[in-house]
């Protein structure tokens, strides 16, 4: 603008122009440094070896050429809760595993990237992992809708993937490719019908939340409760931004409902306790198994005691007899997360657990060839993983039952396992 | 206009056919498309949109239906969709481009909460939240579009053809009045110009544009989602065509690759990206409030007139 005006006076004083050009040259070179610094950084990134998301490198490294293993999470973005645990669990089962000396003898390198729960990023993410990396196997994504986005590239580029997102779309029907590790939807529908069944509830009311997650329960709610003798007389939805569910709320509270069914995997679903204690409704509230963290109890305060939900038992380890068969790996994860991260044990980083521990487990048996790690996987059998006993096939590609689920409650602000 | 097409043929060779660029660069061209044509209706006719995201979906949807369920000819889906997209654009521009002030930028806002809660809401149709899948891809004359880098020089060389069309636009009578328009709306109407249809024509152009990206989008991933169409990419795509610089053509361009590429750099910071990022555009728009092609474009200005003015002294001719 300064020289704008200059010019309009048809006084030329040079100097004052030079000054202000350099004035410009001077934003231009600040702009240009900036980028400059970014992009030498970025640079830094691509050289080999230097992965920054693996700080904890062996002395093996040198000697051996690592695994590379692949992950993609929501670590940032609406579902980071399930992105952030399943990073930390790959990092430090990666570091764990290094410090023992990898595998027969190889260090393994987690290449982790970060989809903010977006397809586009994922796709992204997904092609630099494999055709830039080269890696031998995929673990993630957190979300069902992103999964389903990168199968088509899993199935083409003939890499195994084991998810850690729970829709049964991903495994249902069976592609080649693709495995997941978190327990069924339907599975936990059932569970939580027959434990209605023993309660004598016959009418019930489902809230659910408009995600993915929320919306897959939705549908199985509906298309097993008759089956099983369940009438669900009021059917309401909430956006995963929702602040307050009082208004659906008051319109099953106007029906013969006798338990809700509160369905989602966001924060949101911590406002349902709370508004059905300010609404006096005291018939019992269930929640799937999105409800494992938690922080969603600490959300909703005192509302959440007494709610009840289908989980892994991870969530309710320090509860379990000693004879059981996976307390202690489940009890060391557990410890081994707290300890590290200074943070409550979900069984979203649990998934991430089994996924890792069954590549890992392929990676043993077979080595680093994607088309024997897929084959091996399928074959395994009695797996102990954090959401229950892994039995696969060529087709099941989950691998878990209904027993993969215990009810859990919560007591005194903490999760326990349920006890009639 | 030649050195971009030659950029971006050498552009695969040097960083490797296989790499995953191509991907990145791909996913630059589709929103380049929508960029386009938002920087004719920003940049030009001075109206803002926040509504791009929602005609980017429409185009997805209805061309991943069309072909999912009805089994159409992608192609024809494509053309389906431009239709049904432009006339939806046709709709809203009527009664809002009439009025002055934001009020495109606030019933487009609309527009796209409502068209998400739709996508979300119809989940017989639609899929819901979770989206759907298995959407055909592309074929030119019986030849399938399946690897990346067939993909990247079909996406760029509509690109290319829609900068083309665009800087026509321009160049036309259209264009002349568009930035009378922009320039100041009482006097463009003294003048005789019917300001209300110009700005109604360019904004159904750019959601065509918009509608075309979208199903590009739809017929590359094969999947789509509402998280693929919600406010925050109308948002980001405001910013990508800013940050370029809106007066330019080329600075939606710009704007687009320097956000699609920025974040794939940006991994090095981990947790922090966020706030490194932030602090780039930042950067950008108090140094160069008119875009990094306009400052670049002021730039050339400056040194040509200094040049001048050194030159002319010389002769003694001030």
């Amino acid at each position: 603008m300064g020289c704008g005006l200059i010019r309009a006076d048809r006084t030329p004083l040079p100097q004052k122009v030079e000054e202000c050009g350099t004035m410009r040259n001077h934003r231009i070179w600040i702009i240009g440094i900036a980028l400059l610094f970014v992009f030498a950084c970025g640079g830094g990134d691509q050289e080999p070896g230097g992965a920054p998301t693996q700080p904890a490198e062996t002395q093996q490294a040198e000697v051996q050429e690592p695994i590379k293993i692949g992950a993609i999470f929501a670590i940032t973005g609406p579902a980071s809760f399930l992105g952030e645990p399943e990073r930390n669990t790959a990092m430090m089962l990666a570091e764990e595993i290094n410090a023992a000396g990898g595998i027969n003898g190889r260090p393994i390198e987690m290449l982790i990237e970060d989809t903010e729960g977006v397809e586009d990023n994922a796709v992204k993410a997904v092609r630099k992992l494999i055709n830039q990396e080269g890696v031998c196997a995929i673990i993630g994504p957190s979300r069902s809708g992103v999964t389903m986005a990168v199968v088509p590239i899993m199935e083409e580029s003939e890499i195994p993937l084991i998810s850690c997102a729970a829709a049964e779309v991903i495994v249902k029907p069976v592609k080649k490719w693709v495995f997941k590790t978190p327990q069924t939807d339907s599975d936990c529908v059932i569970k939580i019908y027959e434990h209605m069944k023993t309660a004598n509830i016959e009418k019930i009311a489902i809230i659910t939340g408009t995600t993915g997650f929320g919306d897959a329960g939705r549908q199985q709610l509906k298309s097993i409760a008759p089956t099983m003798g369940i009438t669900i007389v009021a059917d309401e939805t909430y956006g995963p931004a929702d602040t307050d569910m009082t208004a659906q709320l008051t319109r099953i509270k106007g029906t013969d409902a006798q338990a809700v069914v509160n369905w989602s995997i966001v924060a949101a679903q911590s406002i349902v306790p709370k508004n059905m204690k300010q609404l006096e409704m005291d018939i019992p509230l269930y929640q799937s198994h999105g409800f494992g963290n938690i922080k969603f109890v600490e959300l909703a305060g005192e509302a959440a005691e007494g709610i009840l939900f289908p989980a892994g038992v991870l969530l309710a380890v320090e509860s379990l007899p000693d004879d059981h068969p996976r307390k202690a790996m489940l009890l060391k994860y557990k410890q081994d997360y707290e300890s590290k991260f200074n943070a409550n044990a979900s069984t979203f980083g649990g998934h991430a657990y089994d996924a890792l521990m069954l590549v890992v487990d392929a990676l043993k048996a077979v080595g680093d060839d994607p088309a024997k790690i897929r084959d091996h996987i399928e074959t395994i059998k009695g797996f102990h993983g954090t959401a229950g006993i892994f039995n696969f096939s060529p087709e099941d590609h989950n691998g878990l039952t209904k027993d993969a689920f215990s009810m859990i409650t919560v007591k005194n602000g903490k999760f326990v396992l349920f006890q009639l | 206009m030649i050195v971009f097409i030659l950029l971006f043929c050498a552009f695969p060779f040097l960083v490797g056919v296989k790499s995953y660029w191509i991907t990145v660069f791909i996913f630059a061209g589709i929103y380049s498309l929508i960029t386009i044509g938002l920087s004719l209706l920003m940049g030009y006719a001075g109206q803002i949109s926040l509504g791009h995201a929602a005609f980017f979906g429409m185009g997805a949807y209805t061309s991943g239906l069309l072909t999912t369920l009805l089994n159409w000819n992608p192609w024809l889906a494509l053309l389906a969709a431009l239709l049904l997209t432009s006339s939806a654009a046709l709709l809203i521009g009527i009664p809002t481009l009439r009025l002055s002030g934001h009020y495109l930028a606030m019933a487009t806002l609309a527009l796209g909460e409502i068209l998400v809660i739709f996508f979300k809401a119809e989940v017989e149709l639609t899929g819901g939240p979770s989206g759907f899948g298995l959407i055909p891809r592309l074929s030119i004359f019986g030849f399938v579009l399946k690897r990346d880098i067939e993909f990247y020089f079909f996406v760029w060389s509509i690109v290319a053809l829609a900068l083309v069309m665009a800087m026509n636009v321009i160049h036309s009578r259209v264009g002349r009045a568009l930035r009378s328009i922009h320039g100041g709306e009482l006097a463009a109407n003294a003048m005789g110009i019917n300001t209300s249809s110009y700005k109604v024509q360019v904004f159904v152009l750019s959601a065509a544009l918009a509608s075309l990206s979208g199903s590009l989008y739809a017929h590359y991933v094969t999947f789509v989602s509402p998280t693929a169409c919600e406010l925050k990419l109308s948002v980001f795509l405001v910013v990508m065509v800013a940050i370029g610089g809106m007066h330019h053509l080329w600075g939606a361009i710009v704007g687009t690759i320097l956000l699609t590429v920025l974040p794939e750099f940006l991994h090095v910071f981990q947790d922090f990206d966020i706030l490194a990022y932030g602090l780039i555009l930042m950067i950008i728009m108090i140094f160069a409030p008119n875009g990094l092609v306009g400052a670049l474009a002021a730039l050339i200005q400056r040194l040509r007139r200094r040049f001048l003015a050194v030159d002319s002294q010389r002769r003694g001719v001030i």
